[in-house]
């Protein structure tokens, strides 16, 4: 083969190429369907009054100090997810911020936590499986034994959920595993999580997440103003009911389908994007990227390619080389 | 009597004479005096000028004193009152002319005295009402000597320097105003448009709220502070969530679930049982009630509040129905959704600057020995040529 029609069938290689890997990154694999028993919370921001009696319940589950502010130790001042604070009530107040879930001149509670999704971004990168979604709970869990640190997790979460312990030099990476990591394990002792089971008002609903689902459109179908009688602790179980007015509520359920779904739910007055909810299509982030990567490696043809046109181009250097040295 | 600016006694102020008629020592009538003073978050000049206002009985307001719909509450927990005891409200600090209840005469007689006492102190008797106020089919459900209770009311509204609303069915109609509320029972406020009806709201109310309401009444000649209820501020303005004793239990996620569980015999929180603390305006965790002591009020025995004060929870939410958290005080401090911990804390400065100034110092050692070793080589290649 001369230097010419190597060229071009080494360009035709690489067109052919990257016209399979455009068709076949289109194809890629689908969302993850949630696990067959996965359980998870709906966070109902109507019902919560701010108590942050699951802060702290998550705290003595966790082992975990509170956040103090100045010299005050005896309450909770953590402003964001940390390396010691797994849960967290923040809050969204707009103009006078007088009347709760209300968008002009109201407020809103928020939860933040991990929400378990049903295709984590976070397992998806985590080069070394520390992060593992559990094929039967779906609990996003994480072993710390086997994480490098390299915080990677971090930039795949769109919630910014895992959290690394900065102020180690050992540090590890810190998230909720739903209260049943290794030591607490309540969910296998058929406890619910310690959040749900502070909440006062049913605020944080524990559950199988089809029966919290169901629990969420029940209440979306219901008529602004009715009275509802609010399950409180485990919806398959409640421990107790109280009755309260159905608000207007958002008409999705967050977390039913966004990028994939997740266990952890959310129900709102006000528009999700105001509780810092990231835009987020239908399709999970673990999906497209594992797609795309999947594909420019599969079977190693990229790399292959690469391989030879890199070859190619140091053959014909060092053969260029030779050349000009044979004509001096 | 001292009628200079700062309140303090001239010499004929006689003590003998007030310890005689109130039966108190004259320190602990100044100390009862300073009690109710402090009670308002007034100073000692006011305490003074309580006890002058007291010990002058010509300053005595008459007092006209009705009752509507109601079960005589506010008068019996009166009745019970030890700071000052009733006997020496009615006897010493107020002129108390007409009482239905209390009045030892009957039938037209006392009509007759209430109408006499009402044109001679015209513009001058303080009103209180108690009971709330029917005013369906012109008001035939409560008569008085053949008079409703909305024309007895009206009456002694016109001419009054004063009106004071006493419990929650005078102040915005009580129990008999839940639906269907078929006799139209209102508030004395709210059937008084436009006069200043100073409500006592409670069932029954604490008559220490009564009490330091008229006293500041006799001492001033004019109505404590109130809010758009007509409350005094210094008695309702803040809610019993703010000051109660069990609030630690619910900023720590501690609920009481069932009467006798465990939480509840810990006297942990009883929101979950339906306490209306956080929706119900009233001083009732810092005074408690009628000086019985030993924590004796609803939540202070184990029971969730019931929000007897606030029009619109009690007789109107269920009992055991959650309340509203209205207010969220200190230490419920929100992060704004924004908010973002930073991680960059002095500790992580620290590691990062030791953790420079390690890397600095290999960095520094490897020149410096770099140096010394060219400095060796030089020397060698020197002593090399030397011997060359």
């Amino acid at each position: 083969m001369d230097r010419r029609n190597f060229f071009k069938a080494s360009l035709g290689a690489t067109v052919a190429s990257a016209a399979a890997l455009a068709s076949s990154s289109v194809q890629a694999r689908p969302n993850l369907e949630p696990a067959p028993d996965a359980v998870g919370m709906l966070f109902d921001a109507t019902l919560c009054v701010g108590c942050k009696a699951c802060v702290t319940k998550c705290k003595q589950v966790n082992g975990m100090p509170p956040v103090p502010m100045g010299g005050d130790v005896h309450a909770d001042f953590a402003l964001d997810l940390s390396a010691q604070t797994l849960n967290v009530i923040k809050v969204h107040a707009e103009g006078k911020g007088a009347v709760k879930d209300v968008l002009v001149d109201g407020f809103s509670f928020e939860k933040r936590s991990c929400m378990h999704c049903v295709d984590p971004g976070c397992v998806s990168v985590c080069p070394v499986k520390a992060l593992k979604r559990h094929p039967g709970t779906g609990i996003v869990s994480y072993d710390v034994d086997a994480c490098i640190g390299c915080r990677t997790c971090m930039t795949g979460c769109p919630y910014n959920v895992p959290q690394y312990d900065y102020n180690n030099a050992l540090g590890k990476i810190h998230k909720c595993q739903m209260c049943n990591q290794k030591g607490v394990e309540r969910i296998d002792q058929g406890m619910m999580t310690g959040c749900a089971e502070a909440c006062p008002t049913g605020a944080t609903l524990f559950g199988t997440r089809a029966a919290l689902l169901e629990e969420a459109k029940r209440r979306l179908a219901l008529k602004p103003g009715q009275v509802y009688n609010y399950p409180r602790g485990d919806v398959r179980k409640p421990d107790s009911f109280h009755e309260k007015a159905v608000p207007e509520y958002q008409r999705t359920v967050w977390g039913e389908k966004e990028a994939g779904g997740t266990n952890v739910m959310h129900l709102s007055s006000i528009p999700y994007d105001k509780l810092g909810m990231p835009p987020l299509g239908e399709r999970s982030f673990a999906s497209i990227s594992e797609g795309v990567q999947g594909t420019v490696y599969n079977y190693m043809a990229l790399p292959a390619i690469a391989l030879g046109g890199l070859t190619w181009l140091v053959r014909r250097n060092i053969e260029g080389g030779h050349d000009e040295g044979g004509k001096q | 009597m001292a009628k200079d600016s700062n309140f303090s006694f001239d010499a004929s102020t006689d003590f003998a004479a007030i310890e005689q008629r109130l039966g108190v020592s004259r320190r602990t009538f100044l100390k009862f005096c300073t009690g109710v003073a402090a009670s308002f978050g007034l100073g000692t000049k006011a305490a003074f000028a309580m006890a002058e206002a007291i010990a002058n009985p010509a300053k005595r307001p008459p007092v006209i004193w009705l009752h509507g719909q109601e079960c005589t509450g506010p008068t019996e927990s009166l009745l019970r009152s030890e700071q000052p005891t009733f006997e020496h409200l009615i006897l010493d600090l107020i002129s108390l002319d007409y009482h239905q209840t209390l009045d030892a005469g009957a039938g037209h007689r006392v009509e007759a005295v209430k109408r006499e006492a009402m044109e001679k102190y015209k513009g001058k008797y303080l009103l209180v009402v108690e009971g709330a106020i029917p005013l369906a089919q012109n008001g035939i459900f409560c008569k008085i000597g053949g008079q409703t209770m909305m024309d007895a009311t009206r009456e002694a509204a016109e001419n009054a320097a004063a009106i004071v609303a006493f419990g929650s069915c005078a102040s915005w109609g009580g129990v008999q105003s839940a639906a269907p509320n078929p006799t139209g029972a209102t508030g004395a406020p709210q059937f008084l448009k436009g006069k200043t009806v100073v409500t006592i709201p409670g069932c029954p109310p604490n008559p220490a709220n009564f009490l330091g309401t008229v006293l500041y009444f006799v001492t001033y000649g004019k109505l404590p502070p109130i809010d758009d209820k007509g409350r005094p501020k210094w008695a309702y303005s803040r809610l019993i969530h703010e000051n109660c004793y069990r609030r630690p239990h619910f900023d720590a996620g501690r609920f009481a679930t069932q009467f006798g569980d465990e939480g509840h015999r810990q006297g942990w929180c009883l929101y979950k049982l339906g306490c209306k603390g956080p929706e119900t305006y009233n001083n009732c965790p810092s005074l408690e009630y009628n000086n019985v002591g030993g924590g004796v009020w609803p939540i202070g025995v184990g029971h969730p509040c019931f929000g007897c004060s606030e029009q619109g929870t009690g007789f109107n939410k269920p009992m055991f129905s959650l309340a509203e958290v209205k207010t969220h005080t200190p230490p419920n401090a929100f992060p704004n959704i924004a908010d973002r911990q930073n991680p960059t804390s002095s500790t992580v400065v620290a590691a990062a600057a030791v953790a420079g100034a390690a890397v600095g110092a290999f960095l520094g050692a490897t020149a410096v020995a770099g140096k010394k070793l060219d400095g060796k080589q030089a020397e060698a290649s020197q002593s090399a040529d030397k011997g060359a």
